[in-house]
């Protein structure tokens, strides 16, 4: 069943009462819930159930680290043995310490891709619409305001008991999300 | 920024505060720093002022244009490099602007990896400046082919008509990889930071700039979950770029060392070489700040402790430079070798004894002055000295790459470098273009990482109902 709403969304003043109310959420067994803030604020993520363990970007930049590393070394080598091997002095043609700089360049390179696009990714971006921006106060989280919505799709939801819920958390004010 | 306990009142937190009180004056809400540095972007008229500056850099960049164009159409012959010295300007340039660069990357990721909360009023900018100096920088060695267009095939790995490949065994081609990898995660970096940022703009822009802000922001709402990841992707690029900026510029000292003439086969030149990039970029930072934060009113945000602890860094590195050239010196004796003693002699009397007297006067007596604090505190003195040091460090560039080629091993193959008009052209033209892109950079983004300077607000550490008092 779909609801009508996408959630309800309360706004807090500070950072302080937004933390504590995304515990007090989580500890009421609301899981899917999202807090919103202008700026990073360390223990959020966690307090709504997002922890290192479900961070997924240094992954991606292990995974892009390995891809440069190999590629780096891989193209030096097929170039310099295999492709078109060039007797320099007697030189050997698997020279890997000259190819050390260009291998460490391309690790740094395609690790860097895989923390930018693994982060832009996973977060779901490019995405320019998106329900909590129908909130006419939702402006607002950019810049100085502190935000917490708990999600229609959460089984605990029901529009009256979670309103209430929120309210009792001493927000400045509880708005419905359309979608 | 850690806020594991909320409502703290502990004396540390007190003392915690004292500090910030440096790196933020003003006694700034969020709202109120939002708006001063986004209000520079979106509602402030242009000053005219900033048309004089735009104007005089775009003329300068027309100028190098024209330099370009006489390149292309003449051949690098309107250039003075010749046998013996064959790299002049073109080198001497690149290595400068390269090392100009390094400051920005230096702030925003070792500053980062040492949690300096100082950095983060600068550091937008000087990552900025960053990327415009290896844009200028790419310019000089590309050019340098004389055909720029068929620079593709000496350049990348990508085989040409007889099927043969750039040499990997060469420093030049290393440059090629560490420089566009430097200038490609610089750029990455650089955008990471202003997805936030963009955000806020788009939310308080209006009309067409909305939209642009918008896209730009890829959508960012500021969720506790996508700041979770923000946070671990800036920190690894953080962590990557911290090995990545050291190694450029060895990289580009071993377009030197790795050859064997005299005055370049040191193994010194590695660490001199990143001393020296660390030194002139932050003078570079110097030269900018002084004029922006005046010019802006941001004295609030880029405090006196900025430049004070800027200034320290000049000075530290700027000690590593002068060790530098005294074992320059003491290799050159040391190494009982002719060629090399011939060298360093010719390099302190020989015809260009003036630029190493003035390289030595730049890079070696005046730093000293910043052992004064009184001096360190004068601003009108730090962005004189932040220009003795741009001086002293193209200086440096100049002596190593003129001094050590014009005189070699056979007195009959000895000459002269005279750089050309055009050579000055270009040069100057790329100040132009560096300053142009500048001045677009400060018109058009927010030039302070305002969600950054967000977490070092003491309202961050206290909770303060100031909701209605910030409506945007």
């Amino acid at each position: 069943m779909k609801h009508p709403t996408y959630g309800l969304m309360a706004e807090f003043d500070s950072p302080h009462d937004l933390v504590e109310a995304a515990h007090k959420a989580y500890a009421a067994g609301y899981r899917k819930l999202d807090a919103y803030s202008p700026f990073p604020i360390h223990g959020l993520s966690e307090a709504i159930g997002f922890g290192e363990k479900e961070d997924k970007v240094p992954l991606a930049v292990l995974l892009g680290g390995i891809a440069g590393l190999s590629a780096g070394l891989g193209l030096q080598y097929w170039a310099s043995a295999i492709y078109y091997p060039l007797n320099v002095g007697g030189r050997p043609f698997a020279s890997w310490p000259s190819f050390v700089p260009v291998t460490f360049e391309l690790t740094i390179l395609l690790a860097a891709f895989g923390a930018v696009l693994g982060m832009i990714i996973m977060n779901g971006f490019p995405q320019p619409y998106h329900p909590v921006f129908n909130v006419d106060r939702f402006a607002l989280a950019s810049t100085s305001q502190f935000f917490l919505c708990i999600e229609s799709e959460d089984p605990l939801f029901e529009p009256d008991r979670t309103g209430e819920f929120l309210k009792s958390l001493q927000p400045r004010e509880v708005n419905e999300v359309a979608h | 920024m850690e806020l594991t306990q909320p409502h703290s009142h502990n004396p540390a937190s007190e003392i915690a505060r004292q500090k910030r009180a440096e790196v933020v004056g003003g006694g700034h809400s969020f709202g109120s720093m939002t708006d001063k540095i986004a209000a520079i972007v979106l509602t402030s008229k242009t000053p005219i002022g900033w048309f004089a500056g735009f104007g005089l850099a775009f003329t300068l960049m027309a100028l190098g244009l024209g330099s370009i164009g006489a390149l292309l159409f003449l051949g690098t012959g309107v250039w003075g490099v010749n046998v013996p010295v064959g790299w002049g300007f073109a080198i001497i340039n690149f290595v400068w602007w390269i090392g100009i660069g390094h400051a920005g990357t230096l702030i925003s990721a070792i500053l980062l990896l040492l949690r300096q909360q100082w950095r983060m009023s600068i550091s937008r900018f000087a990552e900025a400046m960053t990327l415009f100096a290896v844009a200028c920088a790419l310019l000089f060695p590309i050019l340098h082919t004389g055909r720029p267009w068929l620079a593709a095939y000496w350049l990348l790995p990508y085989p040409n008509t007889m099927a043969l490949m750039p040499q990997f065994r060469s420093p030049l081609l290393w440059d090629v990889f560490a420089v566009s990898t430097y200038g490609t995660v610089s750029l990455l970096f650089w955008y990471v930071g202003l997805i936030p940022d963009f955000g806020n703009l788009r939310d308080k822009a209006k009309g067409f700039a909305r939209y642009i802000y918008g896209f730009l922001s890829l959508g960012w709402r500021g969720s506790a979950i996508h700041w979770h990841r923000y946070e671990t992707a800036s920190l690894l690029l953080a962590g990557l770029a911290t090995p990545l900026v050291l190694s450029v510029h060895t990289v580009v000292s071993f377009d030197f060392s790795v050859s064997v003439i005299p005055g370049w086969h040191a193994t010194i030149f590695p660490p001199y070489f990143v001393a020296g990039a660390i030194y002139s970029g932050f003078a570079m930072v110097l030269t900018i700040a002084i004029p922006l934060r005046k010019f802006y009113g941001l004295e609030d945000f880029i405090t006196m402790r900025h430049l004070q602890n800027m200034a320290k860094v000049m000075l530290a590195t700027g000690l590593i430079v002068a060790y530098g050239y005294a074992m320059e010196a003491f290799y050159g004796w040391y190494s009982a070798n002719q060629y090399e003693r011939y060298m360093i002699w010719n390099r302190m009397t020989g015809p260009y004894w003036w630029a190493y007297a003035a390289l030595i006067f730049c890079n070696g007596l005046m730093p000293q002055t910043l052992w004064f604090k009184k001096l360190r505190s004068n601003v009108s003195f730090l962005f004189f000295m932040s220009i003795i040091v741009n001086i002293g460090m193209w200086l440096e560039r100049f002596v190593i790459v003129v001094t050590s080629l014009h005189r070699d091993f056979l007195p009959s193959s000895w000459g002269m470098y005279v750089p050309t008009v055009f050579d000055w052209a270009l040069f100057v033209g790329t100040i132009g273009l560096f300053s142009t892109l500048l001045f677009l950079f400060i018109r058009f983004l927010p030039m302070i990482a305002i969600f950054e300077m967000r977490t070092i607000l003491p309202a961050t550490k206290e909770p303060s109902p100031e909701g209605t008092a910030v409506q945007s």
